[in-house]
């Protein structure tokens, strides 16, 4: 296995070639933002949360999609990268209806933890306040849009594990909804396979189940995805 | 829907069809196919996507992904009348872009979309190199160099109620 050897926030830190900033700087202890990062799916660069910045780059590069090279020089926390972070989350809650205090997922989602953790206690954003929607007609489980951050964690995990992809993305930028099937309602889809991945996957309560508290997390998507790759 | 149920007295799905074997079904020829569709039928419905995803073996959401990712797809079907607004440089600076908006609160649809009895679609375009008639308005093809909001509005209103004519 070859090895190489970059800096991150002045700690040497040994990596494996191909292996991303992200892991490598978990592992000397430099604990990097993420909201659509999810271990054992393919890095999407989607959500700008985790962005590092590298010596001689020209601007910040996002940590989860980014290879450990030799020699780079990464710094996970600078003013710049706080305040761009910042800048982030409070776009993100003003895209949508982010209402923890009604919200299933109140004090178990990834979203509000990260706000909390960045210290944002108002947003100096207009809210838009779309009518998003919410779908609730599958037996089990339902999907608010209002609280969808479109990190496309319930997308990929679906195709890369689960293998439905029943889930993806119709529309641009603030505009985009998370679809299923051809945009029907979840309890018609022809593809789902009731496998609850997407809910675990999910980082706020857009995904739920119904009747239950939302258990998220609790499936090792890591291995599941190792396993996968070992049968290839 | 049953996708094996073949429309085969539909000369529209019949040239689908034959395009799509053209092409080997590729996955990868997807918007080509979409485009073909379109071509076909004016504008994509459902019953076509998801059988455009079952011959090209396509996940059904990700060709509805993709059909609504590009504006050249229509995901609604086009009004019986268009009504197509420049907003080119010289167009917005003429009042083209003030002229659409006026046009969305008249009508009550955003531009993009037809209206809810389906007899008029509300569309702009970046620039139709007539920069000399700004701001210029296309009726069902027809040219409206000039174009003010009183004057339109009536010839809509004339269009949509008695000369259903053209398509």
């Amino acid at each position: 296995m070859p090895r190489l050897t970059l800096t991150i926030n002045n700690r040497s830190v040994s990596a494996r070639r191909g292996e991303s900033i992200l892991s490598a700087a978990r592992r000397s202890g430099s604990d990097i933002p993420t909201l659509c990062n999810l271990g054992g799916l393919i890095p999407a660069g989607a959500c700008r949360v985790c962005l590092v910045e590298v010596a001689g780059y020209p601007r910040p590069v996002p940590a989860c999609a980014t290879r450990a090279e030799q020699g780079m020089v990464v710094t996970t926390d600078t003013e710049r990268l706080t305040a761009a972070r910042r800048m982030i989350v409070e776009l993100l809650l003003a895209e949508r209806n982010h209402s923890c205090a009604v919200c299933v997922m109140n004090r178990h989602c990834q979203l509000q933890d990260l706000a909390a953790r960045l210290g944002i206690d108002h947003v100096r954003f207009a809210f838009i306040s779309p009518q998003a929607g919410v779908d609730i007609s599958h037996a089990r489980f339902g999907i608010d849009h209002n609280r969808c951050i479109l990190c496309r964690r319930c997308v990929r995990v679906c195709d890369e594990i689960e293998g439905a992809h029943t889930w993806d993305v119709d529309g641009r930028g603030a505009a985009s909804r998370i679809i299923c099937d051809l945009a029907q309602p979840w309890g018609t889809s022809t593809t789902c396979t009731g496998c609850g991945k997407c809910v675990q996957a999910c980082p706020t309560g857009a995904l739920f189940e119904k009747d239950a508290p939302t258990q998220k997390a609790t499936i090792d998507m890591e291995r599941l995805s190792e396993w996968r790759r070992s049968r290839k | 829907m049953n996708i094996h149920a073949p429309h085969r007295e539909d000369d529209r799905y019949r040239a689908l069809e034959r395009v799509m074997q053209q092409q080997r079904r590729r996955p990868d020829s997807l918007i080509e196919i979409l485009h073909a569709a379109q071509r076909q039928f004016g504008w994509l419905d459902r019953e076509v996507l998801g059988l455009i995803a079952a011959r090209l073996r396509l996940p059904p959401s990700l060709v509805y992904g993709v059909a609504g990712f590009y504006h050249a797809f229509r995901l609604e079907p086009p009004g019986r009348h268009r009504c197509t607004v420049c907003t080119g440089t010289s167009c917005h600076l003429k009042g083209g872009s003030r002229l659409l908006q006026r046009l969305e609160r008249h009508l009550g649809i955003p531009c993009g979309a037809a209206t809810p009895d389906g007899s008029l679609t509300l569309e702009n375009v970046r620039c139709l190199g007539a920069c000399g008639l700004a701001p210029l308005v296309m009726l069902d093809g027809e040219a409206c160099p000039h174009a003010s909001f009183e004057p339109l509005v009536e010839r809509l209103a004339t269009r949509r109620d008695g000369g259903d004519t053209s398509p």
